[in-house]
């Protein structure tokens, strides 16, 4: 809540700062603008920038600094006093002292022999007896220690906010006072703006590193207990382990194949559904439609993407799965209830809207002169479409399915409620399969230990499918960038 | 011979029998008598009634927005494909009615061919690109015939010695000249009776523009031209013959030496000497 005044406070001096420097460099150009090296809003800028970093960046160290050096303070007054007997016994008779298991006999409390959960404990009651929450017992020594760390905090949040002020009125005062018609006012500003953009995006390519290191660790420590050839080429894949030595009938098999070959299973169907659907009703929309009903179908589609997966989920498993069982049975083919078909085929539905307006989007893009050209020889509309637009809009549309393959592998929703969990190894689509994410899913749910195979199994796959959609995803960017490339 | 001028309503009057008597003398290739074309509301062009002579270069002058691009795309029927474009009025080729719904349009480009303001090759190869026309409409039976018809028609719009060695590679590799050229050997490669041009150097640098009005002046030999022009002076060098179009109306058309040194509107006297446009 104070940091919140004293950021508003800040961003209002720097206001100000911006006000007033650009009235003093009107003032010193005296009309003649021409002097100037930058523009009046520059030199505004650089004050405000000049009064808000600096004190920002402060408020940005201080704050996390705070409530450490607080505690510190508190504690080393905890160390100090604790000899004195009533502080002790004051203690002896709270719960505190169960809780950090003093003896009866303790003559005194080292901090530095208390173990790491317990100070934790101490540090908490600290803190919610200067917050004024609930405590363990209120041992008159601890309220003592309390208020110390509150007393801490308070002076410091007071000196924060001068010291914020301050640093805020200074900056503001020193680029004020170097406002000149020929300070280059323009550069610095928009050296300011791209540092932080640089400093927006690092944000961004470190958590995305944070994210896949974490990844690569984990898995690391999977494959020191699963060799990393069993995993990627073994063909049995059972997570299940005996947690107790008492357990039957739960091995561990980690064997990734069935799994991967489920994904591409149920990929290649939704695939087999998505790219026809997609690419011809893209066709449809960019070459034939006219506008009226390229009005109406463009949001149909665009609803279709609206969808959230979980219903499409539902309608895999309630509704399309069980249909497809009725079909087979009256021909007298034995479907799954679960069967990959079911799942390939509503994530297929799920695509369309992805694969058709990419395609629209570079099929409408290939120029109109393309098109004039070819209807200038004769050409009919499909001959146009055939040999010119299609072939043109190739690389593109192969981009877009690209993507569309790497959504279908990561897709979960869907294959968790209508896949199933056994892990299959077939190419029969009537059959049940499983797939990565479905894996990961199951892995992940209920009460876990983090450590054991079968939850570290869970990084891998996961890191296996960041390989594989990655890649995808490289591909499908390159092409897409050859495409474009080609009309600039 | 020149005319006066149509939208004057009382000033011309044809036979009612649509194919009207010639208006120029040795033969007429395409007559076109009181075309009218409507954008949605906007009247792109008003009665223009023209004769255009076989084997002559006839240039279309006139200030940006005059219609030149219109008529000349009434001409092989382009403005279909756009569906706000209605066209009225009787266009014939040869005797023939382009607009009669016996017509096809295919056959009519097939006749008819077209060369635009941007060079537009297509994205395939140079051999596929001129390959392309005679492959659609199945004027080749076998490999050696394309092969012939490639070469001739690369041999005529004056590119096959440039490309030769790399008819392989892509058509858009080429110059901005060379690409125009390729569009016209694309062209040429059906076989057309008239070849309509649209501002066909205007994107070109001078010394591409002096080898294109090169080539046109060959190409009037085999086949009627028509050429859409914003230079006055590339009217002069490539046309025998100019019409002026002044806000969707011919205002004036005649042999080119007479429109440009005795015209007889002053609209065209203005625009000629540089008043206007
Ligand atoms: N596709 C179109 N839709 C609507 N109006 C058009 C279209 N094409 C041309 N026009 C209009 O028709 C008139 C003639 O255009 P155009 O034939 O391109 O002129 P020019 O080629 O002589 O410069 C212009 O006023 C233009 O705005
Ligand atoms: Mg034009």
């Amino acid at each position: 809540m104070n940091t919140l005044l004293v950021i508003a406070t800040i961003l209002v001096l720097a206001l100000i700062g911006f006000v007033l420097g650009r009235r003093r460099i009107i003032r010193q150009a005296e009309g003649v603008y021409s002097r100037l090296h930058s523009l009046p809003t520059y030199h505004g800028h650089f004050v405000a920038l000049w009064c808000a970093v600096p004190a920002l960046v402060l408020l940005a160290v201080w704050v996390p600094l705070e409530p450490k050096l607080a505690m510190s303070a508190a504690l080393s007054h905890f160390q100090d006093d604790i000899g004195i007997a009533a502080n002790l016994e004051s203690i002896k008779t709270s719960t505190l002292a169960l809780l950090l298991q003093v003896p009866k006999d303790a003559t005194t409390i080292e901090l530095d022999a208390l173990r790491s959960d317990q100070l934790d404990l101490l540090r908490t009651e600290i803190r919610n007896m200067a917050d004024g929450t609930a405590s363990t017992g209120h041992a008159a020594f601890m309220e003592e220690v309390a208020s110390v760390y509150a007393g801490f905090r308070d002076i410091s949040t007071i000196l924060m906010v001068a010291a914020c002020v301050a640093v805020a009125g200074l900056g503001a005062g020193v680029a004020y006072s170097r406002v000149r018609p020929e300070m280059r006012a323009r550069n610095r500003v928009e050296t300011a703006v791209r540092w932080f953009m640089i400093l927006c995006s690092t944000v961004a390519i470190l958590t995305t590193l944070g994210i896949v290191l974490s990844l690569l660790f984990e898995s690391m420590r999977f494959f020191a207990r699963v060799p990393i050839t069993e995993f990627l080429f073994g063909l049995h894949w059972s997570p299940q382990m005996a947690i107790r030595a008492d357990q039957v009938g739960s091995t561990g098999g980690f064997g990734a194949v069935p799994l991967f070959a489920g994904t591409m299973l149920i990929s290649a169907i939704a695939m087999c559904v998505a790219v026809p659907v997609g690419l011809l009703s893209a066709i449809y929309m960019a070459e034939y439609a006219d506008s009226r009903v390229r009005a109406v179908i463009k949001p149909c589609l665009e609803v279709l993407a609206g969808i959230p997966t979980v219903v499409y989920g539902f309608f895999a498993a309630l509704t399309v799965a069980p249909l497809f069982r009725q079909w087979g049975e009256s021909i007298g083919l034995d479907v799954s209830s679960e069967s990959a078909l079911a799942a390939g085929m509503v994530m297929g539905i799920m695509i369309i809207p992805f694969v058709s307006s990419l395609s629209d989007d570079v099929i409408t893009a290939v120029p109109q002169a393309m098109r004039e050209g070819s209807y200038g020889l004769g050409a009919t509309r499909s001959e146009t479409i055939r040999r010119v637009v299609l072939p043109a809009a190739l690389p593109g549309i192969v981009g877009g399915v690209l993507l569309a393959v790497s959504r279908a592998i990561g897709e979960t929703m869907i294959v968790v409620m209508a896949a199933g969990l056994a892990a299959n190894l077939t190419v029969n689509p009537l059959q049940a399969v499983t797939t990565v994410t479905v894996q990961i899913v199951t892995l992940l749910v209920g009460d876990q230990e983090f450590d054991s195979p079968k939850t570290l199994a869970a990084f891998a796959l996961g890191l296996v499918l960041f390989v594989m959609t990655l890649l995808l995803n490289i591909i499908a960017l390159h092409v897409v960038r050859k495409y474009r490339e080609q009309y600039e | 011979m020149t005319y006066q001028q149509p939208h004057t309503e009382a000033s011309v009057s044809y036979p009612e029998t649509t194919a009207g008597s010639p208006l120029v003398a040795g033969g007429v290739k395409v007559a076109a008598r009181d075309a009218n074309v409507h954008y949605a509301d906007k009247h792109a062009i008003k009665d223009v009634t023209l004769d255009i002579a076989p084997h002559e270069v006839t240039a279309f002058i006139g200030p940006s927005g005059c219609g030149k691009s219109t008529f000349l795309r009434c001409l092989n029927r382009m403005n279909d494909t756009i569906d706000i474009c209605r066209v009225t009025g009787d266009i014939r080729l040869d005797g023939e009615d382009i607009y009669d719904r016996k017509v096809d349009v295919v056959q009519l480009r097939a006749r008819v061919g077209m060369v635009f303001q941007k060079p537009n090759p297509f994205p395939k190869s140079i051999y596929e690109n001129v390959a392309y026309g005679p492959r659609i409409h199945g004027l080749v039976s076998h490999k050696d015939e394309l092969d012939a018809v490639v070469h001739g028609s690369l041999e005529r719009a004056g590119l096959l010695n440039e490309v030769q060695d790399r008819l392989e590679s892509p058509g858009t590799g080429l110059s901005g000249g060379q690409q125009q050229r390729l569009c016209i050997a694309r062209a040429i490669a059906v076989s057309p009776e008239v070849i309509l041009m649209d501002e066909p150097c205007s994107a070109l640098d001078p010394i591409a523009t002096a080898k294109i009005e090169e080539l046109i002046d060959e190409l009037r030999q085999n086949y009627t031209i028509v050429i859409v022009t914003h230079s006055m002076q590339q009217a002069a060098r490539v046309s025998q013959r100019t019409a002026f179009f002044h806000l969707g109306n011919l205002v004036e058309m005649g042999d080119t030496e007479t429109i440009f040194t005795n015209p007889e509107h002053k609209l065209t006297q203005g625009y000629i000497t540089g008043r206007f446009g």
